[in-house]
């Protein structure tokens, strides 16, 4: 049976039920919860998508723009098969790039996630990271926990491609035990919503323009001591890199131990939403 | 058979690549059944030959890191950045956050102990670029090795890629940058 013609795409009312409610990533289905945004859906299904200004309860910030992924338009008329079979239509030209952190997730998203394309992409965007700040690993308490650094090895990153900015940033040691070092900081924005939102302290923000834009202490004197700032507040533990620390506690786990020594980052990430933690509401 | 030339440097590096390439302990033999150094600290050889590999250690720190690099970028067929330092400018690219004059007078005139302070200015002696740069900042990079230093693993993999002429590949377990 043929059914010429766009008008009979494939909305039948039997396959809308079929798809009421699940997304396909990378071929395959999986459920959602209306409301919920793509990366949330896959992160829950055990699919992992890298991110890391991401983090599952806080409010999406769509900074890092590691999650893009790309929708799929399956909107086709029968036929369509074999002449894409036969080259005559190119999938590629009928994508759209979204981030999975920002886009709800809608019945029947065709997705896709783990390509050699967007991967390629991801790493780009990661050594742009890399040489916008001064990620010196070898001399970072933060190496073997640092999700930057996880996610760069996630995507085969050997070197960071552009001529390093080396910028010169202030270092905020002034609390007793939390200290901030702006040279890493990625500007995922994950300390600001956390102090906001989970600690109802505020006591980031980022300010400036451009390349020029930094992370700022919202005190007087703009320095941590005068923060309401405390070790224990997910504000300072939800850093995917190593700009906000914890003194007196470097160097303490045994290279091999490392949370990335141990597990890759896809494990970390899928676990941290999975397990009900710190930074769910 | 015609063993593939090899030569290595560092630059402003700590010789810890070196170091680690010597990890390799035994099967360094193997390596060298099939490979010959050219200049390299391990060699007596001052000037760098045509070579098939250059392995580069060490970030660009003074005007003869780049003249040195020069030679290598144009007897070496494939150039290597080996190690952080070559990579980024490793751990030495922290005074990049300070004036080159103010390093060299904290160090020469107000260092503890130091007598008859001044900056030294030998025409001998290199003169310091303003910041320490990758390698390629300044040359054409073909491979990168990364870590601080890159495993005797790393090293190997990298040799028995290059000298068997299959395209050079690190695992994720081998990758690092510490």
């Amino acid at each position: 049976m043929r059914r010429p013609g766009r008008a009979m795409m494939k909305t039948d009312n039997r396959q809308d039920q079929a798809v009421r409610n699940t997304i396909t990533i990378d071929g395959r289905e999986i459920p959602f919860q209306p409301g919920q945004t793509i990366i949330d859906a896959a992160l829950e299904a055990g699919i992992y998508i890298p991110h890391l200004c991401h983090r599952s309860g806080l409010s999406p910030h769509g900074s890092c723009r590691l999650c893009m992924v790309d929708i799929v338009d399956r909107t086709e008329t029968l036929g369509d098969s074999d002449r894409r079979r036969e080259g005559k239509i190119q999938e590629e030209t009928r994508s759209r790039s979204v981030a999975a952190c920002t886009m709800p997730a809608t019945a029947g998203q065709w997705i896709r996630n783990n390509t050699p394309e967007l991967n390629e992409a991801r790493k780009v965007i990661t050594q742009m990271l890399f040489t916008e700040g001064n990620h010196i690993c070898p001399s970072c308490e933060h190496s073997g926990n640092c999700t930057l650094q996880a996610v760069a090895y996630y995507l085969g990153m050997l070197d960071g491609h552009f001529p390093p900015f080396f910028p010169r940033r202030e270092l905020d040691a002034s609390h007793p035990t939390v200290m901030l070092d702006r040279d890493r900081c990625i500007l995922c924005e994950l300390c600001v919503r956390a102090s906001r939102e989970a600690d109802g302290k505020n006591v980031f923000a980022i300010a400036g323009r451009g390349t020029r834009a930094r992370l700022i202490v919202n005190s007087a004197s703009g320095m941590l001591v005068d923060s309401d700032i405390e070790m224990h507040d997910l504000a300072v533990h939800v850093c995917p890199v190593g700009a906000i620390l914890i003194k007196e506690q470097g160097y303490r786990v045994p290279i091999g131990q490392r949370t990335f020594d141990l597990h890759q980052v896809e494990e970390i990430d899928l676990r941290k939403t999975i397990l009900p933690e710190m930074g769910q509401k | 058979m015609t063993r593939i030339r090899i030569a290595t440097t560092s630059l402003a590096g700590c010789f810890g690549c070196h170091m680690s390439l010597l990890d390799m302990d035994e099967r360094l033999v193997s390596i060298l059944e099939k490979a010959e150094f050219d200049r390299s600290p391990f060699t007596d050889i001052k000037h760098c030959g045509s070579c098939d590999i250059g392995l580069v250690e060490g970030g660009i720190c003074n005007e003869e890191n780049v003249h040195v690099l020069r030679e290598f970028r144009k007897n070496c067929k494939i150039l290597i950045a080996v190690g952080a330092c070559a990579i980024n400018g490793g751990v030495p690219a922290l005074r990049n956050s300070f004036q080159l004059r103010a390093c060299l007078e904290e160090v020469y005139l107000h260092g503890e102990g130091v007598e008859n302070p001044q900056i030294p200015n030998d025409a001998e002696l290199p003169l310091l670029l303003d910041k320490v740069y990758p390698i390629h900042e300044v040359v054409q990079v073909d491979f990168y090795l990364p870590g601080c230093p890159p495993s005797a693993d790393q090293f190997f993999r990298m040799f028995n890629d290059l000298i068997s002429g299959n395209e050079f590949s690190l695992p994720r377990k081998l990758l690092h940058f510490d």
